[in-house]
């Protein structure tokens, strides 16, 4: 690839966390039956009209401010002719010349080099129906048609798939922190298109570039890439050329196919919507969205760092997904201890999340009883142990961490009384290993105390146990 | 006692409330009026008879429960552009055949709340394009002054029911005279409210800048008060204007004191008919008379008017009648393979022949290379036009106009010459194109005894202005009374 | 201005904006609509005189702005009246020929 430098930009589409689509009453759920969540106004029937919906206007301001565009204080929606089964209208109601927000950028983070990637707009439009395919013919779910979309188009900023990789994923923590998507990709409410070119290294203009719609994973995006920079390249190397096409992804054969249906007469006809009237945002209310604008994950990581005193590493996991560094901030109301939830977070509650592919959302130990256990572990009511052993059973049964505790008598004996009774009892049964310690075999010691343990149901508090043996034994 | 059906809606309600007559003798009285005149005129597309029977029966009973709604049990019929829940609306397009509407337009929601029954569905100029019904995919609607004549378009079955007392009123849509042309050709009234006065919500959307729904009606009075129980903001139609309804029958005074009325130095320079430009003159006569004051105005850009409308209103068109494509309801063309051959043949052989100009019109003076010439040049000229009413409305309270250069022509007459047909569009589509509103009343006949009707234009939401001149003018006039055929002699006072 | 030389040659293709609005034409069609339309596309050069070099463009007939909705859900239709709209339909969605992509 040495001798071409590549282009890429992407385009992408968010869907709101609105109640209500874009221009009617209907609900957005998701996986409801199809065509149940449908009006006139969504299925283009004769005579309905579109009314804006205010929460998406905000949403998508919200989002640009999140991304340090600038508010366009005027703004319209114009129509967007084509002619497709999924588009009731046959035409889609978009932003044209008007976008809500212009400019802005994307901090990403590549091999250890930060750097910004340009944005160029966002503008706010309503999404299409859902085709469903079947072997003789296609069936279509209107549910979806009129959901509000944003469309977030970058600069042709990005050279490497690593960067486009690395963009989605800093626009998607963004948008996620801004609260204005829940960007769940199976769901397909963050969805790409790609656009990407190549040309002879020392050439200043483009070249040709196609785009590739419709990508449904930041994974898919950087095979398609890969896939499409490799055979532009042996395009270009066989001495042909780059025709402008669309072009379709498939993943299950890891090439990109021309999409000839979408190839004819691209011509738009923008004109503005007549049945909408112009927004039009008065700056006071645009400051007031802007002084309300949630944490950046950056500035919260930056936070965990100088004020909870967390290392750079932990911070960084933390911060990285919203709701992981809420739970772990709701877990600090409950105990005062940022480096043991961190701890737990990242090991225990993360790996089970991974091992029961749970959201941390649905995570059955709550914030509030696993502080209480830390609470339990950190006051050395329990031994670590019987911490784990009782985050076990939380996660299985439910409950608090003290309730269980109680009830399963696990609380740590550290009572020198009782703790010299049953290490009395482990030095007769093991008079072997008590040899092999005296003559220093600190092994012996390790087997002991397991012995004591072991005796004791796992209760007495293992530091004590080890200075007593030493002490009885005479090598303390 | 004068037959029913040849009632004004004030008229029949005052003998309602008297109770003289009820709703259902009424409907009775229209259906068998439909039942003589119409198989000639074909005026309805549909007639709702059992349905229109029972709402006039539900209305009586509620008069007699004290119920006195403004239009509780009168006989409405609605132009089929509009979607009256449960019933066709086919907009006289063979491409929404089968397609039966789920839910109310604002309009009709508001008049089924005041009571009014519809009694059926009129012909049009296929989805609102013409000017004389004869582009509709279910046959011409007839002139009841002269049957070998047009009526009119595109509300021609609405004026038509209306003049031959087939309906004590109907309502009509305007994009660019569709309401006050057949209404002076059919001699009867016909009111389009200034942009924004009425909901859209509902209407089949022609041009969307541009179309109203209002009221065709025997007098003045029933115009206002079928405007009454309409206007007002509609949070469905986000380009309803939000502002204070009036009350219009308070508008409506017998002299015009104080008033002064425009007269556009352009619309008299020649090309009217010459019965059309004696009747006018003679307008203007009695409203001096009537005591108002005459003064000339200027409205330059007139002639750049039409071009200006049809760019625009093709424009709107070609997106808004892309949604009837076969795939969500309608017709839809046997035998298609793939979804753009079912598109194509679909609407080739869904749509007529007027529809199928505009849309190609539209589309190309939005496409590439085009938009700058031809559609944005439009909506500059359009400002222009919306400023010189305004510069008008400056010395006058409303305008004095011809409706249509001519009065009613032959059917066939211009059906093949398209342009020739968008002339005589030339003193309605400012109206339209500047927002405004205008009237349309009777003002006399030709010589060969077809209506001509004089038009009233008021600025944005000044119909308290012009339905004021109307009625005076009317008033003073008997041209309102008249009736067509063997029905008029049992039209008197 | 560019477009206005490209206005001063307008002719228009007929068959390829029929194309863009998804209207199939027989070639008869074809030839009437052409001449028809050239005759308008040619009366619109009367818009050519205006200067309107100064005039800001007029979308809407009126100047409001900002009509919003809230953020409400309300039902919509009842999945049969839209099914039974439709002019063919299976599996609770509405049917079309095979779209291949």
């Amino acid at each position: 690839m040495g001798e071409y430098l590549t282009t890429i930009g992407l385009e992408v589409h968010v869907q709101l966390k609105t109640c209500s689509k874009m221009f009617c009453a209907c609900s957005t759920d998701f996986g409801v039956d199809p065509n149940t969540q449908v009006c006139p106004v969504c299925l283009g029937y004769p005579g309905s009209m579109p009314v804006m919906n205010r929460e998406a206007i905000r949403l998508t301001v919200i989002s640009g401010l999140m991304l340090g565009c600038r508010i366009n204080p005027q703004s319209k929606f114009d129509r967007k002719s084509y002619f497709y089964p999924d588009m009731p209208k046959n035409y889609q109601i978009t932003q044209y010349d008007q976008p809500l927000c212009l400019g802005g950028g994307v901090e990403i983070e590549v091999e250890g080099v930060s750097r910004t990637v340009g944005l160029t707009r966002i503008h706010l439009e309503e999404d299409v129906a859902k085709n469903n395919h079947f072997a003789t013919w296609s069936g279509i779910d209107f549910n979806r048609a009129g959901v509000p979309l944003m469309e977030i188009v970058s600069e042709p900023d990005m050279e490497t798939p690593a960067e486009a990789f690395a963009y989605l994923q800093a626009l998607r923590q963004l948008l996620v922190y801004a609260g204005v998507s829940d960007c769940n990709l199976e769901e397909g409410k963050m969805r790409c298109d790609v656009n990407v070119s190549l040309r002879p290294r020392g050439q200043v203009e483009l070249g040709t570039k196609a785009e590739i719609k419709n990508l449904n994973t930041f994974k898919g995006v950087f095979n398609a890439l890969e896939f499409e920079i490799h055979r532009q390249a042996d395009v270009l190397q066989g001495g042909g050329r780059i025709v402008q096409e669309t072009r379709r992804w498939d993943a299950d054969t890891g090439q990109t196919y021309s999409m000839r249906s979408k190839e004819d007469a691209h011509d738009y006809r923008y004109f503005p919507e007549p049945d909408l009237m112009p927004v039009v945002l008065p700056p006071e209310v645009v400051k007031e969205w802007e002084s309300a604008l949630p944490e950046r994950p950056r500035q919260r990581r930056e936070r965990f760092v100088n004020d909870l005193g967390l290392p750079e590493y932990d911070a960084g996991v933390l911060a990285a997904d919203k709701d992981v560094g809420d739970y772990f901030e709701d877990t600090l109301r409950y105990v005062k201890r940022p480096k043991a939830v961190s701890n737990w977070v990242m090991t225990d509650v993360l790996r089970t999340l991974s091992e029961q592919n749970l959201p941390i959302t649905a995570f059955p130990v709550k914030p509030e009883a696993l502080g209480e256990l830390i609470e339990l572990a950190e006051t050395k009511v329990i031994n670590s142990n019987t911490a784990k052993q009782v985050f076990g059973i939380m996660l299985a049964e439910g409950g608090g961490a003290k309730a269980i505790v109680a009830a399963r008598g696990l609380a740590q004996v550290s009572d020198t009384g009782l703790i010299e009774k049953v290490v009395d009892q482990a030095i007769a049964e093991n008079p072997k290993s008590v040899e092999d310690f005296r003559l220093g075999k600190d092994a012996a010691l390790k087997h002991l105390i397991g012995q004591v343990m072991r005796l004791s149901k796992g209760k007495a508090n293992p530091q004590m146990v080890g200075e007593l043996l030493g002490k009885k034994i005479g090598r303390g | 006692m004068n037959a029913l059906n040849t009632l004004t809606a004030h008229d029949l309600l005052a003998r309602m409330q008297q109770g003289e007559c009820t709703s259902e003798s009424a409907v009775r009285a229209i259906l068998d009026a439909i039942g003589r005149v119409d198989p000639v005129l074909h005026s309805y597309l549909t007639v709702n008879a059992e349905a229109s029977l029972t709402q006039a029966r539900e209305a009586d009973a509620a008069r007699r429960g004290g119920d006195d709604r403004p239009l509780l049990g009168v006989p409405i019929a609605v132009k089929d552009v509009l979607n009256v829940r449960g019933q066709p609306c086919t907009c006289a397009s063979k491409i929404l055949k089968g397609y039966v509407a789920p839910y109310d337009a604002t309009a009709i929601a508001r008049l089924r709340a005041a009571g009014a029954v519809f009694v059926g569905r009129t012909n049009m100029d296929e989805f609102a394009m013409g000017s004389t019904t004869e582009n509709s995919a279910y046959g011409v609607t007839r002139n009841p002054w002269a049957t070998d004549h047009v009526p009119g378009g595109s509300s021609g079955g609405s004026a038509v029911a209306v003049a031959a007392d087939e309906a004590i009123a109907a309502l009509g849509t305007d994009t660019g005279g569709s309401i006050r042309q057949p209404a002076a050709f059919c001699g009867c009234v016909g009111l389009k409210p200034s942009y924004g006065r009425v909901s859209r919500y509902g209407l089949t959307a022609y041009a969307s800048s541009l179309d109203q729904i209002g009221p065709m009606t025997k007098d003045v009075r029933d115009a206002a008060l079928l405007l009454q129980a309409m206007a007002g903001y509609d949070p469905l139609d986000s380009s309803s204007l939000p502002a204070p309804v009036p009350d219009f029958a308070a508008a409506l005074k017998t002299d015009l004191k104080g008033v002064t009325l425009g007269l556009p130095r352009e619309y008299f320079v020649g090309g009217l008919d010459p019965d059309v430009e004696r009747r006018l003159q003679e307008a203007v006569a009695v409203c001096r008379q009537l005591g108002a004051t005459t003064v000339e105005v200027s409205l330059p850009r007139t002639r750049q008017a039409i071009a200006t409308y049809y760019i625009i209103a093709a424009a709107e068109a070609s997106a808004n009648l892309a949604r009837f494509d076969g795939v969500r309801y309608g017709f839809r063309a046997a035998g298609s393979e793939d979804p753009l051959s079912l598109y194509k043949r679909t609407r080739a052989q869904g749509f007529g022949d007027e529809v199928k100009r505009r849309i190609i019109l539209g589309t190309y003076v939005l496409s590439s290379g085009y938009y700058d010439a031809f559609y944005l040049r439009a909506q500059k000229v359009r400002a222009l036009i919306r400023n010189d009413f305004g510069a008008a409305f400056e010395k006058c309270d409303a305008i004095l106009a011809p409706v249509s250069p001519t009065p009613a022509y032959r059917i066939g007459e211009k059906s093949a010459d398209p342009l020739q047909m968008y002339l005589g569009d030339i003193f309605t589509v400012p109206v339209n194109l500047a927002g405004i509103c205008g009237l349309s009343v009777p003002c006399g006949f030709t010589a060969a005894n077809l209506p001509v009707g004089l038009q009233i234009v008021g600025p944005a939401l000044g119909e308290e202005a012009i339905l004021r001149v109307g009625h005076a003018y009317e008033n003073a006039t008997e041209w309102h009374r008249r009736r067509p055929g063997s029905e008029s002699s049992a039209r008197q006072e | 201005m560019p477009d206005d030389r490209k206005h001063a040659a307008a002719h228009m293709d007929v068959r390829y904006v029929a194309n863009l609005a998804r209207l199939e034409l027989t070639d008869s069609e074809a030839q009437r609509f052409q001449g028809q339309l050239d005759q308008i596309v040619a009366y619109f050069d009367e818009l050519r005189e205006i200067d309107v070099d100064a005039v800001q463009p007029m979308a809407h007939a009126t100047v409001i702005q900002n009509v919003f909705r809230e953020d409400v859900v309300r039902p919509g239709l009842d999945r049969d009246q839209v099914l039974a709209n439709a002019p063919e339909q299976a599996s609770d969605l509405i049917r079309v020929p095979k779209i291949v992509e």
